[in-house]
């Protein structure tokens, strides 16, 4: 080792400044791509899901399911891309729990940054995984016989929608992350909104063949609505309160989410 | 620069810390020595402000743990038992990173990065994935990242646990340049090697208590001066070699039958030795060995974290994953001299 001159002249303590917040945040997210880049087969095994999904539903048990007025397949797909972005942001919940079980969560919260910026670089990064995952069931999609019907600004508005909504549940991983603090529970964990929100839902089958005590939730819960208006963006068809009824459940997510996270971090013992 | 006062912190039935006081002034070494469970990490947790205390007051760098946390945080670096870096960056990002987070330029960072690669031998390996470094790397890595800002304030939780001489070696000299240069360390050790070498002062404490303080030679004071010991080669000789030992020393001897050993206090120094060698050889007792120990600091740290002896094999409740800094065998309690 080599001798170097130590200059000691400390970091003068700064308030934490919204720019500086979006510095740090900045940091992160560099930080969790470049962990993304270099495990590239995570990337492949959050696509595999959905595109098995998507097999299952249009081989398999399509032929059972019978939508009125159209093709199972226009009916699935869309469902499907908004489930590749909900398994793209349960990785969320995973990571940080590692990163709680790794104890890199303690240097950062040793540091003086952003208590927000581990969360949202986190979550910001994740998205880049629920995009990618989009992009191959779009393709895939096609392959298999889906076919957009609509102007090209309303599909690119239907696409920002799935990933909008993926966004704001990554938040709710995140929870699910911070509060199990075990990568395994939080895998196990995360699967249970996932399939709740997926099968009591307008994804695979017309809520009308369900009972009419589930018929309320099915039709009104975030996943629900937000397919209702992404099926009504890429292919046309009357949009209604769908959008607005999206967005709403995405910001109340963000919202509620993003506090109770916030709150884990802050308290949070590896 | 660091002041607890009266610390307590409790998990569920578990109470870690029992009201803690600690001084510790600027550019000297603490060490908290303990058992594991005795609250060496709480403490350290709660003066990093990863961990609000439930009463008491501390304050690193003029700052207050809970009031003025997000300003006590640029004041201080902290590297841990488990080296958190992060394995799927490489060396240079992981500093790079930490630089950032402490709201250095990126140009400062970068330059103070490369600094701390040189500075621990770590430029050759500094592009390479984390996960491909060794241990002593990785540890170096982790303490480097936590000098980055150069913090006036220093917590190191078992810096040297599982390293191999020479990399713990190295380590001990750079902590002693730091030092040397204003830091103020704390470090929590189980290796008393380590806090007699690199402490200041040496705390104490188990099951969340200060149980004794001093410099590394007033501890040793406490359990008063030298043995003279024994150790026969033949079991049954040793109700002959204690009636022996306690006519030269004229002290009443200790005998461990586990070990074959008999001890008695002494301060006649070569004297007394020499006299009970000449004894020995008269009443033809064969011997495996016959010395001088001075009390070690192993002594110290299990005749107080150990519960009082009660008869003749006075067994230290030694915590399993103690062991001294060199593996060497470790040495007797010695109970019986406190009193």
């Amino acid at each position: 080792m080599t001798a170097l001159k130590l200059d000691r002249e400390a970091v003068p303590a700064r308030p934490i400044t919204p720019g500086l917040a979006l510095r740090d945040t900045g940091g992160v997210a560099k930080r969790n791509l470049l962990r993304i880049r270099r495990t590239p087969q995570m990337l492949v095994i959050g696509a595999v899901q959905p595109a098995m999904l998507l097999l299952l539903f249009r081989y398999v048990l399509g032929g059972a399911i019978h939508v009125p007025g159209g093709r199972y397949v226009d009916f699935v797909v869309p469902a499907i891309f908004l489930e590749a972005v909900l398994i793209g942001s349960m990785t969320t919940s995973i990571g940080l729990a590692q990163d709680l079980q790794s104890g890199i969560i303690d240097r950062f919260r040793s540091l003086p940054m952003a208590r927000s910026a581990v969360l949202a670089g986190r979550t910001l990064a994740d998205l880049s995984r629920s995009v990618i995952s989009l992009a191959v069931m779009v393709g895939l999609g096609v392959l298999v016989g889906f076919r957009f019907h609509n102007d090209v600004g309303s599909i690119l508005a239907g696409l920002a929608l799935v990933i909008a909504f993926g966004y704001a549940f990554s938040w709710v991983y995140a929870t699910i992350g911070l509060a199990t603090k075990d990568p395994e529970t939080a895998q196990v964990a995360g699967i249970l909104p996932f399939f709740i929100l997926m099968f009591a839902s307008n994804a695979v089958v017309p809520v009308a063949t369900m009972p009419p005590w589930l018929q309320p939730f099915a039709r009104h819960q975030p996943l629900s609505v937000t397919i209702s208006a992404v099926r009504a963006l890429l292919e046309g068809g009357s949009l209604g309160h769908w959008l607005w009824q999206s967005l709403a459940w995405s910001a109340a997510l963000v919202l509620v989410f993003f506090t109770i996270s916030l709150r884990l971090y802050r308290n949070a013992t590896s | 620069m660091i002041e607890v006062e009266a610390v307590a912190k409790r998990f569920g039935e578990t109470q870690a810390l029992a009201g803690v006081d600690l001084v510790a002034e600027q550019g000297k070494v603490v060490a908290l020595l303990g058992p594991n469970g005795a609250g060496k990490t709480t403490l350290v947790r709660i003066l990093t402000t990863l961990l609000a205390p439930d009463s008491g007051t501390a304050r690193v760098a003029g700052c207050d743990v809970v009031a003025d946390a997000t300003p006590l945080r640029s004041m201080i670096g902290l590297a841990g038992q488990y080296a958190a870096v992060d394995q799927l960056l490489t060396g240079r990002e992981n500093l790079e990173m930490v630089g950032l987070f402490y709201h250095l330029s990126k140009r400062e960072y970068r330059r103070r990065a490369q600094q701390v690669l040189e500075r621990f031998s770590l430029t050759d390996a500094a592009d390479r994935l984390v996960k491909t470094y060794s241990g002593g790397m990785r540890r170096r890595l982790d303490i480097g990242a936590s000098l980055i800002a150069r913090p006036p304030v220093l917590f190191l939780d078992e810096p040297t646990t599982g390293l191999d001489p020479r990399t713990r070696n190295d380590l001990w000299l750079f902590i002693e340049e730091l030092v040397a240069a204003g830091t103020t360390v704390l470090l929590t050790t189980q290796y008393m090697e380590e806090a007699e070498r690199l402490a200041h002062q040496i705390v104490v404490i188990d099951a969340g208590r200060v149980i004794a303080e001093g410099t590394a030679e007033q501890l040793k004071e406490r359990l008063g001066g030298d043995t003279l010991e024994a150790r026969v080669a033949n079991p049954a000789d040793l109700e002959r070699a204690a009636a022996l030992l306690a006519d030269v020393a004229h002290r009443i001897p200790r005998t461990d039958p586990d070990t074959r050993r008999v001890s008695v206090p002494s301060n006649q120094g070569t004297a007394l030795l020499i006299a009970a060698g000449r004894r020995f050889e008269d009443e033809q007792i064969a011997l495996a060995d016959l010395g001088i120990r001075r009390p070690s600091l192993d002594d110290v740290f299990l005749s107080l974290t150990s519960a009082p002896a009660t008869g003749g094999a006075a067994g230290g409740r030694v915590p399993p994953s103690y062991g001294t800094a060199d593996g060497r065998a470790q040495a007797q309690p010695q109970d019986v001299m406190l009193r």
